[in-house]
């Protein structure tokens, strides 16, 4: 069968979407963004109960239920690659399944004998209830019934106000903030060491937390808290002993550590773990943090240079390989494109389509002054659009999600999954060179060349 | 949930522990089985009319099983809209959508937050159609899936009802048959084209993602992929000469079937999931008659196979312990063909809750006796209590039940949907006699395997 030509598709952008993009290098104004989701447009983002259950998850001894009809548990259930070290209750789906009678007579009365059933059979040292869309409709008073089982079952019962329609994935980082932030303060702080910090916004996704938390061991710095990545309810109540909170992931722990800041006085750092430059980075910060003792920063530059000369070889040689290729990216906060812009970098790459679900208008600014002329910058796209600029950019590698996945293949383009779904590390060193094997084991496939779009150019080329 | 051994009705004392929530769902919401229903329909576009979540998370679900792309638009609810109502979203999207994607329907599917708000959808589709309809516009259809009633399943089921009630034309009556499957793979529908195909029958295979959710790589990009069954057979489904429904737990439900038999007196054919011999002969025998000659021999060949193949491997499955879980129906076929080649199953589990489960499970496996229990309304934490008395030998179902098997250290044959850790669960056959044959090997040769591996000796004969 012979493939046919690659014709150039007519692909419309919304007039309401044309704020939201622009190209670098290109007169304009600064990108629209922090928005609601256009109607009928196939938003990449999710609702604000996604956001605050990504961020609380991790949470491993603690019960997540979910109020509401079963979807928006179903959905979530063991989804995600964050491991515990120890108790497993976060990888479970719990959800108070409301029929229509609860809908109509209010589904209190369920959530009261589900949470009580729940706890004395998997006894969480913390519960978190979700309130989906329908909690708020219907009028359940869902913190009373927290207040009472509190009480009954001594354990702390946190609302999350997560209504799915309340806003955008923000706004649920912002009420899982909210809710974990009534735990922080409450237990006691001895033992904790003048050099040391919590770790916010990491999910321990395919064990990245413990990867991050040993380089911190390993330079004299002591971890008191990871939230949320491996957590457990009672080193989050003590994170108010810490004496530095970095925070990775633009936006989901930004409001964490903006309260504790206020109330604690924790000075907050913002670092990335993923690439070489970014991960050292945070380190040095973090040493720097501490200068107070100068064996932190001594520990820090031989740690990096360990282990950047443990890595670099093998980068080297996938550097070689991948030599101007060009990607594209597509991730939940802006943060993390940040970071995924230097790495390709260093790996030889071009950034010629960068965008992200969550990103502020600041992130944006930063995301043009990084870039090259001429890449594509977007707030909260869709599958067409991301079609559109890919095939326009000829780009050879996506980096996103499970939902930007087939979207890459179907036009005959790698892939490199960085979301929560991830099974394997990619943060910190080590996580760089699996990085980087992921984006080659995906760029220098041989069966590109027999998709049909990729098919057609090499024939087009012989001719 | 209630737990009935298989020959009384009466409830047995349940080995679960009684749980007011339900823990690790063995069923999904309704308008995820609309969604996949609609964008089994050529050049639609599936809408949810609530929050984005909706449709982000139903997206994520879908291409996790088919590894194709899926774009459901939603109106995007803001809380302005969850308390005015959402009228203005609801317009403004489907012309957005329309402007992208320039479908041939858009297909409307409620949820809960739209429900519960009480949303007037048709006088929604009236006021748009009046502010916005142009010459040439595209279908649109609406089904109401709440997903505070029933399952993914009911939904499905809704949506091809929907679709059929808005699209069916009357006429003269044709040699067409109506095919509504249900719920079953990419490989199935290919399979059943094939069969009425052989049979020389016109058919409408309602609905169609065989393409559309199992496609090829582009040479051109499609906005919505290529396939799903054609509008023109739907109009033509109005003038069949019967229509084949497959579920017996769809007795009761206000289905495809039953709206042409009511509305046009299309003589509807109501049969089990044809999986295994008897079920799958039940449905040869409905094409036969339709068709007016003979099942081919292509087919009779593979009945003659599956029989030897049975005969074959007898030893290696007879009254082997099997839990099966999944959508009712899948667990009726899949519990039959068990049944038939010597199989006990122990527990026939389903999330859903149709009232039909033991009923239908009764008729479908003539032999079934009380080593058999069924469960419907059932959750995987219960399932997963069950199975420790239960002692099974393999579980059957989807995905979701992996880590019960892994627990167990028992084989989990994969079927139905979700299949999220293996590539191809799409491609999986379940349906006629080839897709019993496959089922067969694969069962087969997983207690071989099983046993292989356990044996301190490593034999490579068996």
């Amino acid at each position: 069968m012979q493939p046919t030509s690659p014709t150039q598709p007519e692909i419309g952008i919304l007039s309401s979407r044309e704020a939201s993009i622009v190209e670098v290098g290109k007169a304009g104004g600064g990108i629209a963004c922090d928005k609601h989701s256009a109607a009928g447009s196939v938003s990449q983002r999710a609702c604000v109960f996604c956001g605050s259950r990504v961020v609380l998850y991790p949470i491993s001894d603690a019960l997540h239920l979910v109020h509401g009809p079963i979807g928006c548990a179903a959905y979530t259930w063991d989804i995600r690659g964050s491991l515990s070290s120890g108790p497993q209750i976060h990888r479970n789906s719990f959800s108070t399944d409301l029929q229509e009678m609860d809908v109509i007579y209010g589904g209190e009365k369920k959530l009261y004998h589900a949470l009580i059933e729940l706890i004395d059979l998997y006894k969480p040292n913390a519960a978190f209830i979700y309130s989906t869309c329908i909690v708020g409709i219907i009028g359940d008073d869902v913190s009373a019934i927290c207040k009472r089982v509190a009480r009954e079952k001594n354990i702390p019962v946190l609302p999350v106000n997560s209504e799915g329609f309340k806003g955008t994935k923000k706004d649920g980082y912002r009420a899982a903030c909210e809710a974990v932030y009534k735990l922080v303060g409450s237990g006691p702080t001895d033992g904790i060491s003048p050099h040391s910090i919590n770790i916010l916004g990491d999910f321990n996704l395919a064990g990245e937390t413990w990867i991050i938390r040993n380089y911190y061991e390993r330079i004299g710095v002591q971890v008191v808290s990871c939230i949320t990545g491996d957590a457990r309810v009672d080193d989050i109540r003590r994170a108010h002993g810490a004496k530095l909170n970095l925070v990775q992931c633009s936006g989901s722990m930004a409001h964490l550590a903006k309260k504790m800041e206020e109330d604690y006085k924790i000075p907050v750092k913002r670092v990335s773990y993923f690439g070489i430059e970014d991960m050292s980075a945070a380190l040095y910060e973090t040493a720097k943090f501490f200068s107070d003792d100068p064996t932190i920063m001594e520990r820090a530059q031989a740690l990096v240079r360990d282990e950047v000369n443990t890595i670099w070889p093998q980068l080297r040689e996938y550097r070689a390989k991948l030599q101007g290729k060009k990607a594209a990216i597509y991730v939940g906060g802006a943060f993390k494109a940040f970071s995924l812009v230097r790495a390709l970098k260093m790996l030889g790459m071009e950034t010629a389509v960068v965008g992200s679900q969550t990103g502020g208008a600041e992130d944006y600014k930063q995301l043009q002054d990084m870039c090259d002329p001429g890449t594509v910058i977007v707030d909260d796209s869709n599958p067409l659009e991301l079609a559109k600029f890919c095939l326009e950019k000829d780009v050879d590698l996506f980096i996103g999600g499970v939902k930007e996945r087939p979207i890459a293949y179907k036009m005959g383009i790698g892939f490199c999954d960085h979301n929560h779904e991830r099974k394997e590390p990619l943060a910190g060193f080590v996580g760089m060179l699996n990085f980087a094997r992921e984006v080659y084991s995906s760029c220098m496939s041989p069966v590109w060349q027999f998709a049909p779009r990729r098919a057609a150019k090499l024939k087009g080329a012989k001719a | 949930m209630k737990v009935i051994s298989a020959t009384d009705s009466e409830l047995d004392e349940p080995q679960y522990k009684h749980c007011t929530a339900t823990r690790n769902a063995c069923k999904l919401c309704t308008p995820l089985g609309a969604c996949l229903v609609f964008r089994g329909i050529e050049g639609t576009i599936p809408f949810l009319h609530g929050s984005q979540g909706c449709s982000t998370y139903i997206r994520r679900y879908l291409i996790s099983h088919f590894r194709e792309p899926i774009d459901i638009a939603a109106s995007n609810f803001s809380e302005e809209s969850a308390v005015f109502g959402g009228a203005s979203n609801f317009k403004a999207g489907v012309r957005n959508v329309i402007q992208q994607y320039q479908p041939k329907m858009v297909a409307v599917a409620t949820t809960c937050l739209s429900e519960t708000i009480g949303e007037d959808m048709d006088r929604l589709f009236h006021d748009y159609l009046k502010e916005s309809w142009f010459e040439g516009h595209p279908y649109l259809v609406k089904v109401s899936t709440p997903s505070y009633t029933g399952t993914h399943i009911d939904g499905f089921h809704a949506a091809v009802r929907a679709v059929v009630a808005a699209l069916a034309l009357p006429g003269d009556r044709t040699r067409r048959i109506n095919l509504f499957p249900g719920m079953v793979s990419a490989a199935d529908l290919r399979y059943l084209k094939e069969i009425a195909e052989d049979f020389g029958l016109p058919y409408t295979l309602l609905p169609d993602y065989s393409e559309s959710m199992d496609g090829e790589t582009w040479s051109e990009y499609e906005k919505l992929q290529s396939g799903g069954t054609p509008l023109e057979a739907i109009h033509a489904s109005g003038c069949s000469q019967a229509s084949v429904e497959f579920g017996r737990t769809l007795d009761g439900f206000p289905s495809a079937g039953k709206f042409l038999q009511e509305r046009f007196n299309i003589p509807n054919h109501s049969l089990g999931l044809p999986i295994g011999l008897r079920e799958t002969d039940a449905f040869f025998e409905v094409l036969e008659a339709a068709a007016g000659q003979p099942t081919p021999d292509k087919y009779s060949k593979e009945r003659g196979r599956l029989v030897d193949s049975l005969i074959d491997g007898h030893k290696y499955v007879f009254e082997k312990r099997a839990i099966v879980y999944g959508d009712e129906d899948l667990v009726v076929g899949i519990s039959a063909f068990l049944a038939e080649m010597g199989v006990i199953p122990v527990l026939c589990a389903s999330g859903g809750k149709s009232k039909r489960l033991a009923a239908s499970l009764r008729a479908a496996i003539p032999m079934l006796d009380e080593r058999t229990k069924i469960c419907d309304g059932i959750d995987f934490a219960q399932i997963a209590e069950m199975a420790d008395t239960l002692k099974p030998d393999l579980l059957i179902g989807n995905s979701k039940g992996y880590s019960l098997a892994r627990k167990l250290n028992i084989p989990i044959i994969r079927v139905g949907f979700p299949i999220h850790d293996r590539i191809g669960g799409h491609r999986i056959l379940h349906l006629g006699y080839r897709g019993a044959q496959s089922l067969y090997d694969t069962l087969v040769n997983a207690l071989m395997e099983a046993k292989q591996t356990a044996s301190p000796i490593g034999y490579s004969y068996l």
